[in-house]
């Protein structure tokens, strides 16, 4: 605990001019299955209001990161302070700051909409002369109110993904966890949250993000850690890992599967790096059209060619590689 | 401390940053009610007929046995020395019974879903509720099972003229304490099944323990080293304390069976947290 006491107590006023105030502290933070080590020794901090982002394949180590902050999975070792207490200390006092947004809608099929609301905030001690009209607001914002009659098993898996997203903030958190908030649901329904949230991060709520959808990730995230066998692999905005990571722009051909394999040596020289794929092969360089001019000039012809800018996805495979990871 | 958090938050209100500066333990923030609230709730919608057929089963056997096999039996010797009917002599077991299956039923088969596939307590857990508040709301909710069905099977006793002295009132309260020592273990050990199979076992334990827990006739017609094995039991505490009370006769016996009782709540309670907090919090 001495690691939090040595934070200024000032932290949490105004006056702590220019630092910014970190809302959550990961140092070396390591979690072992026996002697699988699902997050080997993390360290990241989160200021208050930001977006933060948990990018990796499946088995990255994201979620189990997520359940260490939320104090429902405790570290084997590191640091890790939540609004300056630590979750396996003071489990219940650091949730009462949080709201989560599982991986798998864990409502209470038991109850109705708006009681699944209701009963939600008893969990956090709220009075019901709060809870009612609170229950209402959020019913309206995740547009569910013609619903809070209804059975939660009535429900579509967007209204659940919604309700969900609802319940977490019937204590008005200060950090909300989300674990792949967006999975499953439909393009609406994900613009409709991504609206949500980022209504949330205007009122100055921290979000915390895990997602495999790097759209998402650069709608949402202002900063980002790709995470791999439980290690960070690269840490910043999305715009400063593109730039870093990738090129401005990338070019895509398909020359047919048979051809692109032989092509690659025919192509050698052209934009920065080139990358081979079964079905394709990329150049990534600064200028996609230039890139695709010279192509052109050396006598090729590729059945079909594409030129994009880069995205977060080729910084995210370029770093977590393209195999199957399970 | 929690310097940070005494600054009001983007976006909240007094009331939430009351309730966020509440005193919290590590593994409790003294809110069962909430627990207990949701319980109630979710009861409103729940099958009806499975809470009265717990209630039914013993009061088949009140009647199917008391007054059935009663009518050969004749009259019986009471915990006082005294003769009575062979009904009002097993309507005290099964007394412990009903509160017993009241218990073991919300405790284990309710608990086994909401852990397992409602995934209740997942959810539970994520909100500033620690372990201890999730496991003693579950627990108070099986007592108030409990506490109906000792209430409805005293008064089926009464109706059939087996209660014959003011302090048989006190059986209701004897009751729940029965129904707090099954549940609080209830649950410690619904914690540990994976599959509807495991569950059976608890039925495989229950029945003969049922059966033969001196519940139809006295522990007398067992050689010494059986009677020591169904005293170790603790339905037979149970029964010989609910019969105490039923002809209102104490004696030293008493303060053994209820003290069984308060152990085995305590390391129910204590073994109930443990396991949430191994399954939940590891």
């Amino acid at each position: 605990m001495a690691a939090h006491q040595s934070r200024p107590s000032s932290a949490g006023s105004p006056s702590a001019a220019g630092a910014p105030q970190y809302v959550i502290t990961a140092e070396n933070l390591t979690k072992r299955y026996g002697d699988v080590a699902a997050v080997d020794g993390i360290s990241f901090s989160v200021p208050a209001g930001e977006a933060f982002g948990l990018l990796g394949p499946n088995g990255a180590g994201k979620s189990t990161t997520m359940k260490m902050i939320g104090g429902v999975s405790e570290r084997t070792s590191g640091n890790l302070s939540i609004m300056g207490l630590d979750p396996d200390q003071n489990g219940p006092e650091v949730r009462a700051h949080l709201g989560v947004v599982p991986q798998q809608d864990n409502l209470d099929e038991e109850l109705k909409v708006r009681d699944n609301l209701l009963v939600y905030g008893r969990y956090f001690g709220l009075p019901m002369s709060y809870l009612k009209p609170k229950a209402d607001e959020l019913l309206e914002f995740a547009q569910l109110t013609d619903k809070a009659k209804s059975k939660v098993d009535a429900l579509s898996g967007g209204m659940k993904r919604r309700l969900t997203i609802a319940r977490s903030l019937i204590n008005e958190p200060r950090i909300l966890l989300l674990d792949e908030p967006t999975t499953g649901l439909d393009p609406q329904a994900r613009h409709i949250l991504w609206d949500r949230l980022f209504r949330l991060k205007e009122q100055g709520v921290t979000l915390i993000l895990t997602t495999h959808y790097m759209d998402e990730a650069e709608q949402l995230c202002d900063r980002l850690i790709v995470v791999d066998k439980g290690r960070i692999m690269a840490e910043g905005s999305p715009a400063s890992l593109i730039r870093e990571y990738s090129t401005r722009e990338v070019l895509e051909l398909r020359f047919g599967s048979e051809r692109n394999a032989t092509v690659g040596a025919e192509l050698e020289g052209i934009g920065d790096r080139l990358e081979t794929l079964p079905d394709r092969v990329l150049i990534y360089a600064h200028d996609g059209e230039a890139a695709l001019e010279e192509v052109s000039a050396r006598g090729l012809r590729p059945v079909t060619s594409l030129v994009r800018r880069s995205s977060l996805e080729d910084v995210f495979l370029r770093l977590t590689g393209r195999s199957l990871v399970d | 401390m929690s310097a940070i958090t005494t600054g009001r938050g983007p976006g909240s209100s007094s009331v939430t940053e009351a309730a966020r500066n509440r005193h919290f333990g590590s593994l409790y923030s003294r809110n069962v009610r909430a627990v207990v609230a949701r319980g109630l709730m979710a009861t409103k919608s729940s099958n009806w007929m499975v809470m009265l057929s717990g209630f039914f089963e013993p009061v088949l056997y009140l009647i199917s046995m008391g007054v059935g096999l009663g009518a050969i039996v004749g009259s019986v010797q009471g915990p006082g020395g005294g003769e009575i009917s062979y009904a009002a002599y097993i309507a005290p077991a099964l007394l412990a019974v009903s509160a017993m299956n009241g218990a073991v039923y919300d405790s284990t088969w309710n608990v086994f879903f909401k852990m397992n596939f409602a995934k209740l307590y997942q959810g539970m857990l994520y909100t500033s509720l620690g372990p201890l508040d999730v496991a003693m709301g579950e627990i108070f909710l099986a007592l108030l099972r409990g506490l109906m069905y000792a209430t409805g099977f005293t008064a089926v006793m009464g109706l059939m003229g087996l209660i014959t002295t003011p302090w048989a009132i006190l059986m209701i309260p004897a009751a729940v304490l029965i129904a707090f020592g099954f549940a609080s273990f209830g649950m410690g050990i619904t914690s540990y099944m994976k599959t509807f199979q495991q569950m059976d076992w608890i039925n495989f334990v229950m029945l003969p323990m049922f059966l033969f827990s001196a519940t139809f006739y006295p522990l007398s017609v067992y050689p010494q080293y059986i009677q020591w094995l169904i005293q170790a039991m603790p339905l037979w505490h149970g029964v010989e304390l609910l019969r105490q009370i039923s002809v209102g006769v104490f004696t030293p016996a008493t303060a053994v069976h209820i003290g069984y009782y308060l152990v085995m709540i305590a390391l129910g309670v204590l073994l109930t947290t443990g396991r949430l907090r191994k399954l939940f919090l590891k």
